[in-house]
């Protein structure tokens, strides 16, 4: 896909016109006001969800810390 | 668990990440801040504000504003602004460090001032809140604030003590115990009242679909006539003592001040329990409103320009009691015409607390409305 720097906070992306009219057909009385606005709505969607789980990188130190305190605190038994 | 709201857990504590001589900070420049900037420290430092690393710089403001993002396209709906009058650092340029200091507490952090910048109020309120009516709260507080904002980032020297100790866990330490508990989905339900059979209704609907619930309480600034932060707490701890699985709650505290900002304020609320490690968070009706400034369901809808939020929320409209069914039922669940229903009012409830009647046990668990009388100033003076 080429890209192009449109302006400062946007970037012109092509994608094939046939898709551009399918979307275009779509989005006709949903809250989506333009082409963009879909297309920028369904990449947020698809770059969150790729993102994967989170495992908490704790030191050895911190845990401790973390694990006293929650204990101290009757969180933990 | 869900990743920290930008990608990363921020923790900006001064012993932990920077090298320099305590005594060498002592000898900047040092401005005194209030209350609630000191709890949006904390915040920055604890993570609590991922990915914010400091006070807001003018170009994330403008994207705040304009877009409901940061600058990098991170959801974030609400500024976090550290507003200075120029007399009070005199002889401050941006690239210069400074203290942050409180009159209670002395010296809370410091700042690296990246840019000094003015702001129009009256479109920050306009588009914060939807109004420059100077009778909402948050409109008022805005007018009220200084001319210049310092945008850098912040490292905590000290944190502020709180009365709730006990129950100020910062995200670190929730995500922590989310893990111990083996919870993988956790849901946040964000109160400011004590609770009543609907409250516990919804808490306990939403959590049969997930492994916990974090009750989260917002401690700070109130307004005249809210319930006392200790009352709150109380009426919590006696809940969950008698009506909770001890394995599938729990309460800790968020200290930060509400800004009525109804549905930016319900995305912002939903950020920090994000951070708390929670996936799902309870939005009911009118969330973070005051008067009539917002749509019932204003905060609702909203969350449909975030697909990439990434936390669930979940929507409760409305709910009451159905005297034909006998039960706390929801619009979507009872037939029954509306004269047999019976809302859960709390300014009703609070009449009652405040003549020292106990309401009935269809409004409150009587546990509770004890527990509240008990003190002597339940509300905020």
């Amino acid at each position: 896909m080429a890209e192009e720097k449109d302006e400062k906070k946007f970037t012109t992306i092509s994608i094939p016109t046939p898709l551009a009219e399918k979307i275009k057909k779509r989005i006709k009385g949903t809250g989506f006001t333009s082409l963009s606005s879909y297309v920028t709505y369904v990449l947020r969607e698809v770059i969150s969800g790729v993102e994967e789980e989170h495992e908490e990188a704790f030191s050895k130190e911190d845990e401790e810390r973390v694990k006293d305190r929650l204990r101290a605190l009757g969180y933990l038994d | 668990m869900p990743r920290p709201h930008g990608g990363k857990l921020i923790d900006r504590h001064i012993n932990r990440h920077i090298k320099k001589q305590l005594e060498e900070i002592k000898k900047l420049p040092k401005l005194e801040i209030n209350t609630n900037l000191s709890e949006d420290i904390e915040n920055i430092a604890n993570g609590v504000f991922s990915p914010l690393n400091g006070f807001l710089c003018r170009n994330d403001l403008e994207s705040v504003l304009n877009e409901k993002r940061l600058a990098d396209d991170t959801p974030w709906t609400i500024p976090i602004l550290l507003d200075v009058d120029k007399r009070d650092i005199p002889n401050v340029n941006e690239g210069d460090s400074i203290i942050l200091k409180s009159k209670e507490n002395g010296v809370i952090a410091t700042i690296d001032i990246q840019e000094i910048y003015t702001f129009n109020k009256e479109s920050l309120a306009k588009l914060v809140y939807g109004t420059t009516d100077s009778s909402h709260p948050g409109v008022a507080n805005v007018q009220n604030m200084k001319p210049y904002v310092i945008g850098g980032n912040i490292s905590l020297i000290k944190s502020t003590p709180s009365t709730f100790d006990k129950y100020n866990l910062s995200p670190k330490e929730t995500r922590f115990l989310f893990k111990q508990k083996g919870w993988k989905d956790i849901v946040a339900f964000q109160t400011r009242n004590p609770p009543h059979i609907g409250h516990e209704y919804v808490q306990k609907t939403a959590l049969t679909f997930v492994d916990g619930i974090l009750i989260n309480p917002i401690i700070g600034k109130k307004k005249k006539g809210d319930f006392s932060d200790e009352v709150i707490l109380a009426s919590y701890e006696t809940l969950m003592k008698h009506y909770y699985l001890k394995e599938r709650a729990v309460m800790s505290i968020l200290r930060t001040s509400m800004k009525y900002a109804g549905p930016r304020e319900a995305i912002h609320h939903a950020i920090m329990r994000k951070n708390f490690g929670c996936t799902h968070f309870i939005v009911g009706r009118d969330h973070a409103g005051v008067g009539n400034y917002y749509g019932p369901y204003d905060a609702h809808d909203i969350f449909s320009e975030f697909p990439d939020l990434g936390i669930i929320p979940l929507f409760f409209r409305s709910f009451s009691r159905c005297t034909k069914c006998g039960s706390v039922v929801n619009e979507k669940i009872c037939p029954h015409d509306q004269k047999y229903h019976i809302n859960f009012s709390g300014k009703k409830i609070r009449e009652l607390l405040q003549n020292g009647e106990i309401p009935s046990e269809d409004m409150m668990r009587k546990e509770v409305a004890e527990t509240i009388l008990k003190f002597e100033k339940p509300f905020v003076e």
